[in-house]
């Protein structure tokens, strides 16, 4: 922290009167914005009554980062957790890049935060250290108290609040090796209370003083444009306030109330100019990925030389549909216009991104725009786009009020972004003992980033390093990939292309193990048998974790032991996000398909922060993934989604979802992704199971088409 | 051109949570929309508007029902119980279960998940995992909290459940 900073940091402390502020996340804006660039640590307020402040810089949106990221901190700062009271920042300048996704609130705050909370622990100890005239060394913190170890006196962090303000801010501070009192504990979520009573506000739920309603008629085809409008039904609508376009696709009608909207916007008749998707569909979509110019493939990951190898050629192509995300909550934004700024309360996973992109559209300064974020009513993904904000500001915008825009279920499900569809074809050939020498894994298909407009790294799109992996060392690898263009609109949905990856490569080593007539779980063991490290863009990946995760869930599923009559099992693993998951899969087969009774997951994610909201990750991960990889599809006809609401694009119910038992391995590395690496490996292990069960191989999602 | 409001609206008179409401809306206003844009009870969800998913639900005259598809017309002098309600003095046997349990992830579904898990131990105090695997799948949860609500239920029955 420089002089300017500490000075401004003494300043804001005795302007506030409030104690200890590490950050300036409150009372003053334009001197935080200030202190941000000497120092990150936006996170902590601790009041003279002892009221310990913490600031979530990430969205809720289910993954329990309200609880997981104060428990980062207050393992640091000594805290008792019952102090302990959050507070959800907006769209801000302190907190560097916050996006919530790429399973990255834990791994990415993990240091900020340790380092804030550990600031303040040095410095309440030096309080209390001058107060007693005694050496820091002498003290320690303990449960929001420092006590003096040969007297026994103690003061609380509230007393000590004041005076702990006005010490310098230690640059390094000393973070625990040991000792976690807080972090690994299964300490049940701060949200939990809100969640069952019906007080938690999620964007739907936010209301401002004299707000209208509205909803958008959208149009249906992408890239297609409002042609003409005959209001005048939908104007006379009841409670209708105003009808008009908003930008060149759509047409909002704002209400009194989101009914009277929906209804009016069904009295609205649009001519649509359908441009030039409106013969597109599904054969045509899948055609062009098998007819895609495989001469531009990029190779992103080699090892040895893929072309020497001989011996028994194996070959398969697997292939993936959209999908959509489907968050129980639909689409919304609340947004203020007020002449000189606006104001918006999101259910967003990108405030920054909110933010910037709102500001031009209606004319402000980013400066201008203030995002706030309630809770996500589920995110999956879909949170990470900004349309609902811009429609929310351009509306307000155009009637000069206060407005919440709503997205029916159906206008999310035909106007989202969607998982891309993606084809790909594996080789492999194997060696006189059926182990493969050489492997090429091509992935066919759009680019999320691509589309978006973010350029390639490495000649592939930008998530691939954190998603494309293969950790089996074998002697020639090969992965490709040959990006291709659709005008559907893709976005990132939970896993994103590890889930296509994962499917594909451990579909395939399952096949290879079958035709070296091996065990599947000996056969990747073998594969993984000899420790190494496999550089993969910026991840090292070890052999060592697959392994364990792979033991551990065969273990716990009891692998080697047989199964009764009519069940079967598959296994799968991969890694993503810098961890390592498996799952192995219990089914019978039934007159319509598998039938999944257990689900045993193992994920090795580093420091477990909570184990009670892991296992709700992983529990949540296995039932989101099986929903894709039994139904979850969404198909194009005539330029138009097909699928509309929960009766065409059904989620797994209570009624199909299988027993997860959920495990992890105890770890003391860093921590790393947790709420998408347990989604990739459920689809291979169920397919791979199927393939126990009836000698036939699933290549296409979804199971159930 | 606009060409105006109805000069009148017609009236419903509604039981909340015990406490009589009227409310002035359109005939065929799904009662869902009635809570959450007139009563500013925000705690029953919007998931589908199509009787679907369950996010909705309340109990009207006892009976579990999906407030996203009935008109307020047929819900007018009825009593009507949400989430906010379900309690008759603080929680509801199902809300500390579900708080023990630690059941929600985005917590969206959960309102309505409660509401018909009430519904369920009201006619069955002691369901088996297939009574309840039969009933509550009407109900959707995208983050699969489904095992949690499940050992939720039974925590809740074998409390003594219904209230």
């Amino acid at each position: 922290m420089s002089a300017l900073s500490r000075r401004a940091f003494l300043g804001t402390s005795a302007a506030a009167g409030a104690g200890l502020m590490i950050g300036f996340y409150l009372p003053a804006q334009a001197l935080a914005e200030a202190e941000a660039a000497f120092s990150p640590n936006a996170y902590l307020t601790i009041a003279p009554d002892g009221k310990i402040t913490i600031v979530v810089a990430r969205s809720e949106m289910g993954q329990g980062v309200r609880t997981s990221l104060p428990m980062i901190l207050a393992e640091e700062l000594e805290a008792d957790w019952k102090q302990i009271t959050i507070e959800q920042a907006g769209a801000s300048t302190l907190f560097g890049d916050q996006t919530t996704g790429g399973s990255a609130s834990v791994r990415t705050t993990w240091d900020p935060m340790r380092k804030a909370g550990a600031q303040a622990r040095e410095m309440l100890i030096s309080a209390a250290a001058q107060a007693w005239a005694v050496k820091p060394e002498t003290c320690k913190a303990a449960n929001s108290f420092v006590v003096h170890s040969t007297s026994g006196r103690k003061l609380s962090y509230g007393a000590l609040a004041a005076k702990a303000g006005k010490l310098p801010v230690p640059d390094t501070p000393q973070l625990k090796t040991s000792g976690f009192k807080i972090v690994g504990k299964p300490l049940t979520r701060l949200d939990t209370p809100s969640k069952v009573n019906g007080s938690a506000i999620y964007g739907l739920d936010f209301r401002v003083p004299g707000m209208k309603y509205a909803v958008l008629a959208r149009c249906p085809i992408v890239g297609g444009k409002v042609s003409a409008v005959d209001d005048s039904a939908a104007k006379s609508s009841p409670g209708v306030s105003f009808v008009g376009k908003i930008g060149a696709s759509a047409v909002a009608v704002v209400a009194d109330s989101t009914w009277n909207a929906i209804k009016a916007r069904r009295a609205l008749k649009v001519t649509w100019d359908e441009g030039a998707n409106k013969d597109l569909n599904s054969a045509v979509i899948f055609d062009a990925l098998r007819n895609a110019d495989e001469s531009k493939a990029v190779k992103f990951f080699t090892a040895g030389g893929v072309s020497k190898a001989t011996g028994q050629k194996i070959e398969a192509s697997y292939q993936l549909p959209f999908m959509a995300h489907a968050p129980m909550e639909p689409g919304n934004c609340v947004a203020h216009f007020r002449g000189t700024e606006c104001e918006i309360w999101a259910p967003t996973q990108v405030p920054q991104d909110c933010r910037d992109t709102v500001a031009p559209l209606v004319g402000l300064k980013p400066e201008q725009v203030k995002v706030n974020i309630t809770l996500l009513g589920g995110g999956f993904g879909r949170r990470l786009e900004h349309d609902y904000a811009v429609e929310a500001a351009l509306v307000s915008k155009a009637i000069n009020a206060p407005v919440q825009v709503v997205w029916t279920r159906e206008d999310d499900m035909r106007n989202s972004m969607y998982r891309p569809v993606s084809l790909h074809k594996l080789s492999a050939s194997l060696d006189a003992s059926g182990w493969p020498v050489e492997l090429t894994h091509r992935i066919i298909g759009p680019s999320i980033n691509g589309q978006k407009g973010s350029p390639p790294v490495n000649g592939v799109d930008g998530d691939f390093p954190d998603e494309a992996s293969f950790v089996y060392p074998i002697p020639n690898v090969s992965l490709e990939s040959v990006t291709t263009e659709t005008p559907v609109p893709l976005g990132w949905m939970r896993s994103v292309y590890a889930l296509q990856m994962g499917f594909a490569s451990e579909s395939f080593i399952d096949e290879l193990a079958a035709a070296a007539k091996k065990d599947p779980l000996q056969y990747r063991l073998h594969l993984l048998a000899k420790d190494q490290d496999i550089k993969y863009f910026d991840t090292t990946w070890r052999t060592s974790r697959m392994r364990g995760v792979l033991q551990l869930a065969a273990e716990k599923a009891d692998w080697s032991k047989p199964l009764p009559a009519g069940r079967y099992r598959g296994i799968a693993c991969f890694g993503c996000f810098s961890s390592y998951a498996a799952d192995v899969v219990e089914i019978s087969m039934e007159k319509d398909g598998p039938r999944v009774h257990r689900v045993v997951a193992a994920i090795d994610c580093g420091r477990v922060v909570n184990p009670n909201i892991l296992e709700q990750q992983i529990q949540g991960g296995v039932i989101f993934a099986l929903t894709n990889a039994l139904r979850a599809q969404i198909t194009i006809d005539k330029g138009r989604v097909v699928q509309g609401n929960f009766d065409d694009y059904q989620p797994i119910r209570m009624n199909e979802a299988p027993k997860v038992e959920a495990h992890f391995v105890p770890s003391a590395e860093p921590p790393s992704g947790a709420g998408e690496p347990c989604v990739p490996p459920l689809a291979p292990a169920l397919c791979n199971a199927m393939y126990a069960a009836t000698k036939k191989r699933v290549r296409a999602l979804p199971i159930l088409s | 051109m606009f060409s105006g409001f109805p000069k009148t609206m017609p009236t419903f008179s509604l039981k909340v949570n015990g406490i009589a409401k009227s409310v002035d809306v359109q005939p065929d206003t799904p009662l869902l929309w009635v809570l959450r844009d007139t009563l500013q009870l925000t705690g029953t969800k919007f998931g589908c508007g199509a009787g679907l998913c369950g996010a909705c639900s309340v109990h009207v005259d006892g009976a579990l029902t999906r407030s996203c598809t009935l008109p307020v017309s047929q819900a007018a002098g009825k009593n009507i119980k949400t989430i906010e309600g379900l309690g008759a003095n603080g929680l509801h046997a199902l809300q500390k279960a579900w708080i023990a349990e630690d059941v929600p992830q985005c917590g969206y579904c959960q309102s309505g998940q409660i509401m018909a898990a009430a519904s369920l131990l009201a006619k069955t105090p002691h369901p088996s995992d297939a009574e309840i695997n039969e009933y509550m799948s009407a109900n959707i949860c995208r983050c699969g909290t489904y095992e949690r609500i499940k050992r939720a239920i039974h925590r809740a029955a074998n409390a003594g459940g219904a209230q």
